[in-house]
């Protein structure tokens, strides 16, 4: 008797689950997916997404341009756009992707403890976080700037810390951060760090610093928002190709991205996401970086 | 939990510098809440006003956004906290007089608030002693200056040394926001550099500044308990 019970309920339970899962699919063919049936190999991510219909995605909600949250409340950039071609490619309408900030210091966490399904961030591909995590793409390849006041003519590079004179700002736990700190003299007199680049172009305002530095795009908002008062010094000095994070075993998934962004760069919308997005401050798109494969 | 060897001079750096801003702010935070308190409980009016004034604001102010005026209000007002590169002092605490000027404005900052604490405890402990004493010493014709110096203070003493060593013990906790307005290199912004720059696990730095915290903050704990054990003795 009571067997009976368990085998009928779960009989139940098993048939709602494939109705739900087949209703799902079929939300998803015939919505934003433009038609197309989307099957997965079994066991695999793409087919767990795409049967559960949502994704979480880790992107930053302070970066002008790739990924801010303004007073909308909806995200948006170029990293966040790349997110919605990659979840179009997975059969889920956009409208079904919950936005889950990952600052610079909770990244490797959020796909370690699977807080979120995959990473678009202004992630910068490393060695040191290619111990925790696994990066798709590049989708894009950004340089470390400086910005500087207008009338600024004593900063052209990085070498202008050298001599000790001069201050720059970034932010905690950025790869600029690091990266500056081997050109100034004495790190503890010239280099400060906020939590926000919001607080270093304050801190370039009241003349505390000389320079603000992190990647160009994110400068480029910047000189963008306030015409006329800063600009760039001088040239690109580092590379910061920008990679999707995913988790590090994951190869299956990695593979697909980086399919996903093959064809993004074919068929257009990977330039048209950059040219609504940060194209609008003036930063340069280049050619699309080649994904790599490893 | 290599990370705890592998960056231990990472987590010695943080304390060190942790440790130089305690000692300043704790030393600033004693002088100006005492002065705060003596205004507080002085006979004339507008000093009173002023003393009550300060704590008001202080006490229920955030310290982020004191943090948050002195790091960013200051250098608008045109200040740089020029007065606090003592000649002497910047021979140990090397970054009074760095011209970066986020350490003098935090250590402004944590002055600031801490002292609204520490007049409390510190009136606190003069409302414990005794009015008789106080009036018995007007009657004898003291000034408040000298009743005060003769008669309350000293027994005040001894009834606000534990609460001020909880201001303090607080306030040491309060200085992991120092990293977020400015400060590079102490305990909270060298472990934030270790979990997002380097990626290490953030668990084990977690670990790390805890222990740096809990040096500075559990041995002060044990001797306020033996302090007050050796006062319940001596009041017997």
């Amino acid at each position: 008797m009571r067997f009976t019970r368990v085998a009928v309920a779960a009989t139940a339970a098993a048939l709602t689950f494939t109705l739900t899962a087949c209703a799902g699919e079929d939300a998803g063919s015939g919505g934003d997916t433009g038609g197309a049936a989307k099957s997965f190999a079994a066991g695999s991510t793409m087919e767990r997404l795409n049967k559960a219909q949502s994704v979480k995605v880790g992107t930053k909600f302070d970066q002008p341009g790739f990924g801010l949250k303004g007073l909308s409340g909806k995200p948006e950039g170029f990293d966040v756009e790349v997110a919605k071609i990659i979840t179009k490619e997975l059969g889920i309408p956009t409208d079904k992707i919950e936005f889950v900030e990952t600052t610079s210091k909770v990244r490797e966490d959020a796909i370690v403890n699977n807080n979120v399904d995959f990473i678009v961030a202004t992630y910068t591909i490393n060695d040191k976080r290619k111990e925790r995590v696994a990066f798709a793409g590049p989708y894009y390849e950004a340089g470390q700037n400086i910005l500087v006041k207008a009338d600024d003519a004593t900063i052209t590079g990085p070498d202008a810390f050298k001599a000790g004179d001069k201050k720059v700002c970034s932010v905690t736990g950025s790869t600029p951060a690091e990266n500056i700190k081997t050109y100034v003299k004495d790190v503890a007199a010239q280099v400060v760090l906020f939590d926000t680049y919001d607080k270093c172009i304050s801190a370039l305002d009241g003349g505390q610093v000389n320079a603000v530095t992190t990647d160009n795009v994110i400068l480029l908002g910047y000189i963008a928002k306030n015409e006329g008062k800063y600009k760039l010094a001088g040239d690109n000095f580092t590379k910061e190709p920008y990679g999707i994070g995913v988790k590090i075993d994951d190869k299956d998934f990695r593979t697909f991205i980086n399919d996903t962004l093959e064809k993004a760069y074919a068929d257009g919308s990977w330039k048209k996401a950059w040219d609504d997005t940060a194209g609008k401050f003036g930063a340069e798109l280049g050619t699309a970086p080649a994904v790599n494969r490893y | 939990m290599n990370v705890l060897i592998d960056k231990f001079d990472v987590f010695a750096g943080g304390f060190w510098l942790t440790l130089q801003i305690c000692v300043l702010a704790a030393i600033g935070a004693l002088i100006l809440g005492a002065v705060v308190a003596v205004l507080r409980i002085s006979p004339v009016p507008p000093l009173r006003a002023v003393g009550t004034a300060y704590v008001t604001v202080f006490r229920n102010m955030p310290l982020t956004v004191v943090m948050f005026f002195a790091a960013f209000a200051l250098p608008a007002l045109g200040s740089n906290a020029d007065f606090l590169r003592l000649p002497g002092l910047d021979v140990v605490f090397t970054r009074l007089d760095t011209d970066l000027p986020y350490f003098r404005f935090a250590l402004i900052a944590l002055t600031l608030y801490t002292a609204a604490f520490v007049c409390e405890a510190l009136r606190s402990g003069i409302n414990a002693v005794p009015p008789g004493q106080a009036e018995a010493a007007r009657s004898l014709g003291l000034t408040f200056g000298q009743n005060l110096r003769y008669v309350v203070l000293p027994q005040s003493w001894k009834a606000s040394i534990v609460p001020l060593g909880s201001v303090i013990i607080a306030m040491i906790k309060n200085s992991a926001l120092i990293g977020f307005f400015g400060v590079v290199g102490d305990l909270s912004q060298s472990a934030d550099q270790l979990t997002s720059a380097e990626g290490y696990a953030f668990i084990p730095v977690a670990i790390g500044i805890s222990i740096g915290y809990l040096i500075m903050t559990v041995p002060l704990g044990a001797l306020l308990d033996r302090i007050e054990r050796r006062q319940a003795v001596a009041a017997r």
